[in-house]
């Protein structure tokens, strides 16, 4: 039971044969080595694998790599400045203290960006329903809908 | 944890997934949005040995609103639903419900005929569906049949759906004249599973009458419930001559199965109940005094 599949992740077209059961998350971590995605829970709960597909930030321990077949992805990796250095949004976390260990940073910064392309200019409890599919177990929140309400502040 | 092996099925016709689905009987299942199918494998709660995904059938998705009713095709996902124009112009229940599901990466894949299908008794679009009448059409090897929300659920995470039957759409009734729309429910952090919720649909006459009354309540049975004898109670009665806590209370009274866990005692489940029943009821009927 293998399947071949085609995606491009962060501009890159990627292929490879791989057992419909695995999720794109193992997918971009195991398959393409971009390790970036972190897995908390693996079954919808944490949002630390939050990654865009199709633009639209998704759960990736929730979606099988076969679903991507054709499809676009932007991980993590992919959010950088392009001359690799960091985003807006990524600068506005390290600034307000939006991060300690980081294991669910990647996961923040992916539906962050989301939410702040969608809507600008949100309000904090817009902010708050943003953050809510994300956790994190070390900032308390505050230091992180900072750096939203900041990123969002420097962009316009 | 990883799920169980499978071979996947991307159909592009209803015809060829219900044609899979006989096929493969009950070691196939149908795959939606994924986002409560997916953790369920992950945790290794169910495993099947054929997924049959509906994402590439194109004829499953869309919102279409005619004059007495809006059709939404199973696979329009709850991110679809909650930017569309028409559904909040003709459905404000179903709008209202849609941002207590999960939050927004869930409703960017999670669909209304995945939530329906899977019918959680806390789940938000099952207690809508049956507040507001809505019809679910299910294409099976024999042809189409159309179920009335009111028998489409039948127990725990059960409903009509047959092994080999794919949810195509649901037709939700478009209510006219003088009405309000609430949703109000408790959950111990937004986006989880509800305590209790309730949901209200109100028509008044010309004279703050009340015309009919729909209450539907959400985690407090095996299934989506209708508070019939609340209902009742408030038919033809004076918005003013309502005592809402009273219809909280027999909202409660009938209910004979309220979950009770960890979470939350059934005592206390039918006391949060009563109280987003007042609430719903509350500020249902106080949109529905101020529609022309």
């Amino acid at each position: 039971m293998q399947r071949e599949v085609e995606m491009t992740v962060n501009g890159t077209a990627r292929r490879n044969t791989i057992e419909p059961r695995l999720t794109l998350a193992d997918f971009l971590r195991e398959r393409c080595g971009l390790t970036g995605t972190h897995l908390g829970c693996e079954h919808g709960v944490c949002g630390a694998c939050t990654v865009l597909l199709d633009g639209e930030a998704v759960r990736s321990c929730l979606v099988f790599a076969v679903q991507a077949d054709g499809r676009e992805v932007t991980t993590i990796e992919g959010l950088s400045a392009p001359d690799g250095g960091l985003s807006q949004v990524q600068e506005a976390f390290r600034e307000n203290h939006g991060l300690q260990c980081g294991f669910c940073t990647p996961g923040f910064v992916v539906s962050v960006t989301a939410l702040l392309r969608d809507n600008p200019h949100p309000s904090d409890e817009q902010i708050r329903a943003g953050l809510s599919g994300n956790l994190c177990r070390c900032t308390g929140y505050q230091g992180i809908i900072a750096a939203v309400r900041a990123a969002s502040d420097a962009e316009h | 944890m990883k799920p169980t092996a499978f071979d996947y099925h991307a159909p592009a016709t209803t015809a060829e997934a219900v044609s899979l689905l006989a096929q493969h009987g009950d070691g196939a299942k149908v795959l939606a949005g994924g986002q409560s199918l997916v953790p369920l494998l992950a945790l290794r709660l169910t495993s099947f040995d054929h997924l049959i995904d509906l994402g590439g059938i194109s004829e499953l998705q869309g919102i279409d609103a005619s004059n007495g009713s809006v059709r939404i095709g199973a696979m329009t996902t709850q991110a679809a639903i909650e930017r569309s124009v028409e559904v909040a112009s003709a459905l404000p229940l179903l709008a209202r419900a849609t941002p207590f599901i999960g939050h927004f990466q869930i409703r960017n894949r999670g669909t209304i005929g995945g939530s329906l299908a899977h019918a959680d008794p806390a789940a938000e679009y099952p207690a809508v569906a049956l507040t507001l009448d809505a019809e679910l059409e299910i294409v099976s090897p024999q042809g189409t049949r159309t179920v009335p929300a009111s028998q489409f659920f039948t127990g725990l995470w059960s409903t009509e759906l047959e092994e080999d039957n794919v949810l195509t759409a649901v037709k939700l009734p478009r209510w006219s004249g003088r009405c309000g729309f609430a949703i109000e429910e408790f959950a111990r952090r937004h986006g989880d599973f509800a305590i209790a919720g309730a949901t209200v649909a109100v028509e008044l006459d010309g004279d703050d009458h009340v015309r009919r009354c729909h209450i539907g309540l959400l985690g407090l049975g095996a299934t989506p419930e209708r508070a019939t004898e609340a209902e009742a109670a408030l038919m033809n009665a004076h918005v003013d001559a309502v005592d809402a806590g009273e219809i909280g209370r027999l909202a409660m009274e009938p209910l004979e199965s309220v979950p009770s866990d960890l979470h939350g005692s059934a005592d206390y489940r039918r006391r949060v109940g009563a109280a987003v029943v007042e609430r719903a009821w509350r500020t249902a009927s106080k949109e529905a005094r101020g529609a022309a």
